[in-house]
């Protein structure tokens, strides 16, 4: 009875396994990705059902009812925030809440090696040193993990500022950090089971600290990938639960959601001709703040009234719309879907240029424009649509800065320099829709706005694209 | 400047300093009017600080006089023999060819270590090439710039293949016997001519542009559905082929097609053939025999006094009737194999190409150390160079470049993310695996069984996920993230697992709260993720 009930335990969590890899692979194309995600929950609810099932199975484990209430009562509580909560949230917050959500898995993996410890009191001390260090790696990836998120989300709401905090000796600090959790791990594992608690504990705050750190010394403008690499971090703290816990599905999951993040964080590093050891370790982008300081405006720029811009959009047979983050703040994308409509009524050809870290998310503009219904055939990645510049008689920059930015091809000593950028500047004309001169989210001053053919459109997105639909519509009228 | 100071210091020698001599040879091929430099370019290159030596009568051809050359301040050099033995870098329009009256060829001309810039096609002309090898020659392939946003200036194939187009339907309305453009007079209705165009490359469209500035009504073909949009941007109609297989090509020319596609072609070509004025073939495919479009029955076809120009005969042609450099009447139609469209508009034409091979002068000539300076690790320089100081550099490694044009997300991505799965082990590669087998071995030395199989699934799980994700669309990115952070909610389970302990203690309110906001991340993840993904839509 006992073994058949493990094998069919673990067979269930075969499945799960298998229905995580499906759902992974599902994600990568539009055509499969909502089936990725229905096979993804499967998966969950399955691993789940079996294992809560099993605490109470005879002669498996010794579950109580009123453990089990007490989970069931978690679960629904849980489910019941997660799901009020994806509902409520507007899609120009989704980076907010996805670094939330892992501070979640951090803080729980944490919890769980916790309980962890000192439940090898209770049973017994199978305290190995083997397993004293799944134990502290586990509650140590978890801490980084929650830390690192926390800060990722008040980065990412504006509550912390944007600017790098780089305090001098930084990575010694760091390193301290990690030999103080060493010894401290050391210490731990030489004492039994609930005296090493306090240590533990020590190494806890230690790598809150760290992980606030981390994250703490990394630009404002890099935070997509900051995003992506705490997912994996939380993917690998899953994986160091389940080590301690000796459970597979842990393991596979974990790695499977950690090399996943990873390689999402590589991505995006190569899009930004980032190392990525710079983001593991903090304080890349570290130059702006002497290299070249924006002190004042380095040119004249040409301020254009939204008339001037209506009629610029009615003579253009080609547009390609650059958003960026300045969209997301001020909720434009409904008008600008709407204008996008009214011009390609017009026969204009209309494109959106989206820059691989645009926004701060991997992927977030994407996002926001399927939001706003936007087909997905009007929307091209950089690699697609740089060469198509040169052609195009309107470029239409919407809340977007560093991605613009020319001097990240032309000038080694920005702190962009060596980042592949939408290249704007090639269109005819540019359109710069900005709230006003401030620099972009890497502090850095964008030369596009004083180019001859660049014109600058101030104000809040959202408010200067309803007018130009606005004009738009009138010169229309007046036609008919 | 510097550099070049320190070099004129006492006792260095001079000679390294004299400028280099850039040769302007009077192009020898029968019917070629076109020059390598014009006065206007001449005087670019004396600027760069070079100097500039001009055959007597090479811009003839095209209307520039000896005297205006020597006017800019170049030399005129009496005869072809005396200009490639002083010039180091020679320029020119058509690949070095034998010298008719005596027959020596313009590749054994050239200083030995010297330069040669022009059209060369080192994949037609091999034996030109190692010829040009024994003269330990430097030669750059103007028909070889890659054809990129950085090298459009340099790009003389499309400025030529403009003028061409434009000259084709110049040459077509001056054969035909009627009139391009409708009219409505007293004497009758004049119905606008048809012209069709077969292959919409830089040639058919200009083709395009020029028939509906004359009035035309115009039809374009080609194999490349992406090219729809730019045919009707200028006002033709696209001719669509219900057939499946995409024409696109390395570099945005089109590429060969199977039989079964070529044969569909030719009857959906014959089919408005017929009811055509005016067809114009323009396929090439670089480097191969032009394929047969314009069968001789299509031909028999069309109306009496239409009119077929054939910009492929230099490569065989797209119609099999044509006969190469001249006009020949076939069944009633007439059919120009015209390939001197260029040299028809010498000035034109020399002026366009003098500035592209100027400007690829000027991207490979560094002015500090005054000589040609090659950088392979330019893709314009690479692409370009078919021999350096004699060394056969042609043809460049292929890069996988994802063309804009054609509407195959996904596969453009999968090409990048194949190019960077090549790229990704090459540097940490040897060190993370020497690092990794030394933990593992001591791994398995100090843990138990239990631990390596654990370690087992949890590295066979890391080569799963990574490999799962390379091929990802981009625009997807968001709900992936949000997916794998629902799945990194699994740590759920991990909670369950320690309340099997019993009854209600410090571990398992622990648990419990673990559990909890495990929740939070499940139940959040999937549901925006399900929330995210409603909303792409084509």
């Amino acid at each position: 009875m006992t073994d058949s009930i493990a094998s069919i335990q673990r067979l269930a969590y075969l499945a799960a396994c298998l229905l995580f890899i499906y759902s992974l692979r599902g994600l990568s194309t539009q055509e499969t990705a909502r089936r990725g995600n229905l096979s993804g929950i499967a998966g969950m609810v399955l691993a789940v059902v079996v294992t809560a099932v099993a605490l109470r199975a005879p002669g498996v484990s010794t579950g109580s009812t009123e453990a089990w209430g007490l989970l069931a009562g978690a679960i629904a509580v849980g489910a019941a925030i997660g799901a009020v909560v994806a509902a409520r949230v507007g899609m120009t917050s989704m980076p907010e809440l996805v670094a939330i959500l892992h501070s979640f898995v951090g803080a729980a993996a944490v919890l769980v090696g916790i309980a962890n410890y000192l439940e090898a009191d209770n049973t017994g001390g199978a305290g190995s040193a083997v397993h004293g260090v799944e134990i502290v790696v586990g509650v140590f990836i978890g801490a980084v993990t929650f830390a690192g998120s926390v800060v990722a989300f008040g980065k990412l709401r504006g509550t912390l500022g944007s600017r790098p905090l780089l305090l001098p000796g930084r990575h010694l600090a760091n390193a301290a950090m990690a030999v103080a959790s060493v010894g401290l791990a050391a210490a731990f594992l030489r004492v039994p089971s609930p005296d090493g608690l306090w240590a533990l504990l020590a190494i806890t705050a230690i790598a809150c600290v760290l992980g606030a750190h981390l994250v703490l010394a990394i630009g404002g403008g890099d935070m997509p990938v900051v995003v992506s690499m705490l997912n994996s971090y939380s993917g690998w703290a899953a994986a160091a639960a389940g080590f301690m816990l000796s459970n597979d599905l842990l393991i596979v999951t974990g790695a499977l959601v950690g090399s996943s993040g990873a390689i999402l964080s590589i991505i995006m590093c190569r899009a930004m001709n980032r190392s990525i050891w710079n983001v593991v370790f903090g304080g890349f982008g570290a130059a702006p703040a002497k290299g070249s300081s924006p002190s004042g405006p380095a040119g004249t720029i040409q301020e254009a009234t939204v008339l001037e811009v209506a009629d610029l959009l009615i003579s253009a047979r080609s547009v390609i719309i650059i958003p960026g983050y300045g969209m997301a703040v001020a909720q434009a994308q409904h008008p600008v879907k709407e204008l996008t409509t009214l011009l390609l009524r017009r026969g204009t050809k209309v494109r959106y240029a989206i820059h691989p870290v645009a926004g701060r998310l991997p992927g977030h503009m994407n996002v926001l424009l399927a939001e706003a219904n936007v087909s997905y055939d009007l929307v091209e990645e950089m690699d697609d649509i740089n060469d198509d510049f040169g052609d195009t008689d309107l470029a239409i920059v919407i809340g977007a800065n560093d991605i613009v930015n020319p001097s990240a091809l032309t000038d080694a000593t920005s702190p962009i320099y060596g980042m592949p950028v939408l290249e704007v500047w090639k269109a005819a004309r540019v359109v710069m829709m900005k709230r006003s001169m401030n620099a972009g989210y890497a502090g850095v001053d964008n030369p596009l706005s004083y180019r001859p053919n660049t014109l600058m459109l101030f104000g809040d997105a959202k408010a200067m694209v309803g007018k130009l639909i606005g004009a738009l519509t009138s010169v229309a009228r007046e036609a008919a | 400047m510097m550099h070049v100071t320190l070099a004129a210091a006492p006792g260095s020698s001079r000679t390294a300093l004299a400028p280099l001599k850039v040769g302007i040879p009077r192009e020898t091929h029968p019917g070629e009017r076109r020059v390598a430099a014009t006065p206007v370019t001449a005087a670019k290159i004396l600027k760069l600080g070079l100097e500039v030596l001009v055959e007597a009568g090479a811009g003839e051809g095209a209307d520039y006089s000896d005297a205006a050359y020597l006017e800019i301040g170049a030399q005129i050099v009496p005869d072809a023999g005396e200009l490639w033995s002083r010039a180091d870098i020679v320029l020119k329009v058509r690949p070095p060819a034998p010298i008719v009256p005596d027959g020596v060829s313009e590749a054994d001309l050239l200083k030995e270590g010297g330069t040669l810039i022009g059209f060369v096609w080192p994949e037609q002309n091999p034996s030109l090439v190692e010829r040009l090898g024994k003269r330990k020659a430097t030669v750059l392939a103007l028909d070889a710039v890659p054809r990129i946003t950085r090298a459009q200036k340099m790009d003389a194939l499309s400025a030529m293949a403009n003028l061409v187009g434009y000259r084709a339907v110049i040459e077509a309305a001056n054969s035909l016997g009627r009139v391009m453009g409708g009219q409505m007079t007293a004497a009758g209705r004049v119905a606008p001519a048809n012209v069709l165009i077969v292959g919409a490359g830089v040639a058919g469209l200009a083709a395009i542009a020029a028939a509906r500035a004359l009035g035309a009504t115009v039809s374009a073909f080609d194999t490349r559905p992406a090219v729809r949009e730019q045919i009707e941007s200028l006002g033709a109609r696209f001719l669509e082929l219900d057939f499946k297989e995409a024409g696109e090509g390395e570099g945005g020319y089109a590429k060969e097609m199977s039989e079964a596609f070529i044969a569909a072609e030719q009857a959906l070509i014959a089919q408005y053939a017929k009811s055509s004025d005016v067809v114009i073939t323009t396929a090439l495919v670089p480097g191969h025999t032009a394929p047969v479009l314009l069968t001789s029955g299509a031909v028999v076809s069309m109306a009496p006094g239409s009119v077929v120009v054939d910009l492929a005969a230099e490569q065989g042609g797209n119609c099999p009737l044509t006969e190469r450099d001249k006009m020949v009447e076939k069944f009633g139609i007439k059919i120009l194999g015209f390939t001197d469209m260029a040299s028809r508009m010498a000035r034109q034409a020399s002026d366009l190409y003098a500035t592209t091979i100027f400007n690829l002068l000027e991207d490979v000539y560094d002015v500090k150390v005054r000589k040609i300076a090659l950088d392979l690790e330019d893709e314009v320089h690479r692409g370009a160079v078919v021999l350096h100081d004699g060394k056969l550099l042609w043809p460049p490694p292929t890069r996988p470049r994802p063309r804009a044009a054609a509407p195959l997300p996904e596969k453009t991505d999968a090409l990048a993310a194949q190019a960077a799965r090549t790229q990704a082990p090459s540097r940490a590669g040897p060190w993370l695996a020497a690092i990794a087998g030394a933990l593992l071995l001591t791994a398995g030395f100090v843990a138990g069984r239990e631990f390596v199989e654990h370690l087992t699934v949890f590295l066979l799980a890391c080569v799963v996920g990574w490999h799962v994700i390379w091929n990802v669309n981009p625009a997807l990115h968001t709900p992936l993230m949000s997916v794998t952070n629902a799945i990194s909610g699994i740590i759920l389970v991990g909670g369950i697992l320690l309340m099997r302990g019993g009854g209600i203690g410090a571990i398992t309110v622990i648990a419990a709260v673990a559990i909890l906001i495990a929740s939070i991340n499940v139940a959040g993840g999937f549901l925006v993720t399900q929330r995210m993904l409603r909303m792409f839509r084509r």
